[in-house]
């Protein structure tokens, strides 16, 4: 049993995964993500939502393989990949996986001190373009990501904050391929972390727990919680901030479908890009950071995350 | 009760014979954030907690 506090019940084992189906199956359905004979690839990190949405949409009957992104995030990337692993050959199914180190020469840690950027930026980057060109590469029809309603609640929520109006407008579970992106879906956009947590415990899906220790006191998690905050003292308030933002804001302010705008090829690559002339950002960020030499995770870390750091692994 | 707390992995004893939410409640964690699976089972946070129970107090967000 678990209690979900928006749906003010206690939920059992058989009525939560009807739940957590029948959202999934909606979220397919209105916003038109794929049909049955789509080949779908998932991106998958070795965490609650990328297992669970593997889980759910192989249950459901469709054709889902995994790519797991080796990021080179020491002890948690290593715990992630043998996870992840697990979990695709204990129920047989197809995983492919790209190491940042082994095939692009460098880590993220090392990126982010090469090119002083914050960890999570040369992550976000490289792991657009890797999942990106491997969707096209090997032929999936669409890419799903296992972003959550806390996780679009918290982008809702930066992007409100900062009026950013682009981003605004472009917040949506799909994204329509375009100017060589492939089309990409985020079937658990209606479902919470808590329900996604609680769907792994029911069906016996070992996951990471732990959160990347690059994750700790960052801006999204800080939007998370404050989310969570205003959730304890008024439950179902983040779902309804996202959920009534795709009903009632969404359509008012998309013209089109959103898509990816990049009408270039880069030189380097070939990905797209806005520009012909130079190498993309994944170059860029490629050709600096394989040229530095490796820098342990710890290294990058702030004070905070650190002392969490050597806390849960332990110190290097 | 042993609870055994994420992040860093940790383990405190507690008093039992008092409901989980309770005990979300004096350790500071919110209870959309965190399921309670006492042992080994999920539980709602309205369940009473007693002496010899073994609950792990999973934090289900995930930054990034
Ligand atoms: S928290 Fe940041 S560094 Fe860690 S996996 Fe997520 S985006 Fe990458």
């Amino acid at each position: 049993m678990v209690d979900l506090p928006r749906h003010n019940a206690n939920f059992c084992a058989t009525h939560l995964q009807q739940l957590c189906v029948r959202q999934v199956q909606r979220a397919i359905s209105d916003f038109s993500m794929f049909d049955d004979s789509a080949r779908i690839l998932v991106a998958v990190s070795g965490g609650k939502d990328s297992l669970a949405l593997w889980d759910m949409l192989v249950e459901l009957g469709y054709r889902a393989d995994g790519l797991y992104i080796g990021l080179g995030i020491g002890e948690y990337s290593e715990e992630s990949h043998r996870i992840t692993s697990a979990f695709a050959t204990e129920r047989g199914l197809t995983l492919h996986t790209v190491d940042l180190r082994d095939e692009h020469g460098f880590d993220i840690p090392t990126a982010a001190r090469a090119t002083r950027r914050v960890p999570c930026s040369a992550c976000g980057l490289s792991k657009r373009h890797i999942f990106d060109r491997e969707t096209t590469r090997l032929g999936y029809d669409v890419l799903a990501t296992g972003h959550n309603l806390d996780d679009e609640a918290a982008v809702l929520l930066g992007n409100t904050i900062r009026w950013d109006v682009d981003y605004l407008t472009r917040q949506y579970p799909v994204l329509e391929a375009g100017h060589g992106f492939p089309r990409k879906v985020k079937p658990l956009a209606r479902l919470t972390e808590r329900e996604m947590a609680a769907w792994c415990v029911i069906r016996g899906i070992d996951y990471v727990v732990e959160e990347c220790p690059m994750a700790i006191g960052n801006r999204h998690s800080g939007y998370k919680e404050t989310l969570n905050e205003m959730d304890e003292r008024s439950p179902g308030t983040k779902a309804s901030f996202y959920l009534g933002f795709l009903d009632r804001m969404a359509p008012l302010i998309r013209s089109t479908p959103a898509s990816q705008g990049a009408p270039e090829a880069c030189p380097s690559c070939g990905a797209p890009s806005s520009s012909s002339e130079t190498p993309c950002a994944f170059c860029r960020l490629e050709s600096t950071a394989s040229a530095h030499e490796p820098v342990p995770v710890r290294m990058v870390l702030n004070r905070t995350a650190r002392r969490a750091f050597d806390a849960q692994w332990g110190e290097e | 009760m042993i609870v055994r707390l994420r992040q860093p992995r940790r383990e405190v004893e507690m008093a039992g014979g008092r409901a989980a939410y309770a005990v979300l409640h004096d350790l500071g964690l919110s209870r959309e954030g965190h399921l309670i699976i006492r042992n080994g089972t999920l539980v709602p946070s309205d369940t009473m907690l007693e002496d010899g129970d073994v609950v792990e107090i999973r934090p289900v967000i995930s930054g990034g």
